[in-house]
């Protein structure tokens, strides 16, 4: 050992200075504050007698809840299909309207970008703005409670939702290989058909499915305005008080989005 | 035999002047000008960022040039309108480093879009492509000895067999001249010396030109006929590859130890590797 020269002292390494640390451990500090502030703002109002009860109210509806009433079931299939076409017939619609706003939104392949692509873009933040079920209640007012207004509803959300993960799947295709067909003398809509197409297309089915399994979820809602669909089955329940029937009606739509879910995982992974 | 004096002197291509600059502001090319006569393959050496890419692209105005003229054949390729350049691309086939073929198509239909500039939308679109281009790319896939793969997905192949389907595509077009960038630069050195005798086998049996980008100097000095070094976006060497002496490779690359490159160049000049001149020289 006392060969061995004296060690020097562990030389000294911080991630962040000293001021550095001091300033983050008071912004977190300042985050729970405010926290514990909002907190207090907002249940001012709250009206703890209520809460205090709820696990008997719960146990209560639960107890109306049990069992399902099964023999509902066949007043179910008709609005149950009624939802499968609303969502398939949307997805559908918004594909046919997303697919060339996409096109027209990527820097890559927009015939303009001072004037084409913002307008896209700008289809594409409006659509995404609006949830499909406020879609649907202005729809309702102008068309009428029906099928078409659900169809129209789910289509007007996804065009954003489809139109913006296709564009940013264009964005990021291979600029080699077009570059190559560019330079065989194909013209524009031959490039398009053969450097881009191929390179979206398994983006494009995997949106498409991912978007119609969410459209399934999003129309057994739209009943509840009236645009068609099972909803229109759990509001007449819920308003008529009838839980039994309520019940068998979340049990059929988890089943339902049960199999889409499987469905759609399994197309795209037959599409990868 | 074909070869008389007029043929084999023929300009193919004509570059004047050709300069380019970024919208950056760095200067790519400068002043660059040189002719590339029928069946002439020309290597372009140089440095990383020397503007060899930048060359081929400004010559089928992937990349449009600031300044100069580009000529091929009677055409001035910098003049031309929107589809004047589309016919003119035709005429140029391309191959490039990483082979740059559309990964999820076919290798048939690679070769095919060779055809593209010649066909109208719809004949493509439907994948409905003349008998004739359809018999001409089966031929050139037996001519890169590919005709089994010709409905297997681009992305399937080996580096090697991609290039050969690479060079199949350019040569559907029936170009006049092939661009050639960096061909070898992702193969190992086999294949990479079995491609480059397929492109000089090629360039041979059609009397092409070509210009080809190319790192690798021993590469350059077995298979090119004629050796252009550019640095800096200037053209600072241009004459026979034997004339690679370790001072003109320092102008070019920079000051560095050449003579274990030179002792590797020659080494490989008496290997088994060597294309036969005279052979290649009938051909032509």
């Amino acid at each position: 050992m006392s060969g061995l020269p004296a060690p020097d002292p562990a030389p000294l390494w911080r991630r962040r200075s000293a001021l550095a640390e001091l300033v983050r451990w008071t912004g977190w500090l300042l985050l729970v504050l405010l926290f514990v502030v909002c907190w207090e703002l907002m249940t001012r109002e709250q009206i703890w007698a209520f809460v205090w009860d709820a696990p008997r109210q719960a146990g209560d509806l639960f107890q109306r809840m049990v069992p399902p009433r099964w023999s509902y079931l066949d007043q179910l299939w008709r609005p149950l299909w009624d939802t499968l076409n609303i969502a398939t017939l949307g997805t559908l619609l918004a594909l046919a309207i997303a697919v060339p706003v996409g096109f027209l939104a990527a820097r890559n392949t927009t015939p303009s970008r001072w004037l084409v692509r913002p307008l896209a873009l700008f289809v594409i933040v409006a659509s995404r703005s609006v949830n499909s079920l406020i879609w649907a209640l202005l729809l309702v007012t102008i068309l009428g409670p029906g099928l078409l207004a659900g169809v129209i509803a789910i289509a007007l959300r996804s065009i954003g939702f489809i139109g913006k993960l296709l564009y940013e799947a264009i964005e990021e295709i291979d600029p080699r290989q077009v570059e190559a067909v560019r330079a065989t003398g194909a013209g524009g809509a031959q490039v398009l058909d053969y450097a881009v197409v191929p390179q979206i297309l398994p983006a494009l089915a995997g949106i498409a499915v991912f978007r119609w399994d969410i459209n399934i979820r999003e129309s057994t809602v739209l009943g509840l305005v009236g645009a068609g669909g099972i909803g229109l089955q759990l509001k007449a329940s819920v308003d008529t008080l009838a839980w039994p029937q309520v019940t068998l009606i979340f049990l059929v739509i988890l089943a339902t989005v049960v199999v889409s879910e499987w469905v759609s995982s399994r197309v795209r992974h037959a599409l990868i | 035999m074909r070869p008389t004096v007029s043929a084999t002197t023929a300009v193919k291509l004509r570059v004047e002047g050709l300069a380019k600059r970024y919208a950056t502001g760095d200067r790519a090319l400068t002043d660059v000008s040189l002719a590339l006569p029928a069946g002439q393959v020309l290597g372009l050496i140089g440095p990383s960022g020397a503007g060899k890419s930048t060359l081929i692209r400004c010559i089928n105005r992937l990349v449009e040039p600031t300044a100069g003229r580009v000529l091929l054949g009677e055409t001035a390729v910098t003049d031309l309108g929107r589809s004047g350049l589309r016919r003119a691309r035709r005429r140029m086939g391309m191959i490039f480093q990483e082979y740059a073929l559309v990964e999820r198509l076919t290798v048939m239909e690679n070769v095919l879009s060779g055809r593209l500039g010649y066909v109208p939308f719809w004949r493509s679109w439907l994948r409905r492509f003349p008998p004739a281009d359809i018999a001409r790319a089966f031929r050139l896939l037996d001519r890169v000895g590919l005709r089994e793969q010709a409905d297997k997905r681009a992305d399937a192949l080996s580096g090697g067999q991609r290039q050969r389907v690479g060079i199949a595509r350019a040569l559907a077009q029936e170009p006049e001249i092939l661009l050639v960038d960096e061909p070898t630069a992702s193969l190992d050195p086999k294949t990479s010396r079995q491609i480059m005798r397929l492109l000089r086998e090629v360039c041979a049996e059609r009397g092409l030109a070509a210009i080809v980008n190319i790192h690798d100097v021993a590469l350059a000095r077995q298979f090119m006929m004629r050796i252009v070094g550019l640095r800096d976006g200037r053209i600072v060497y241009d004459g026979a590859p034997e004339g690679l002496s370790p001072e003109v490779l320092t102008a070019i690359y920079g000051e560095e130890d050449w003579s274990a490159a030179g002792e590797a160049g020659a080494g490989r000049d008496a290997g088994p590797d060597v294309p036969d001149d005279d052979q290649l020289a009938a051909a032509l």
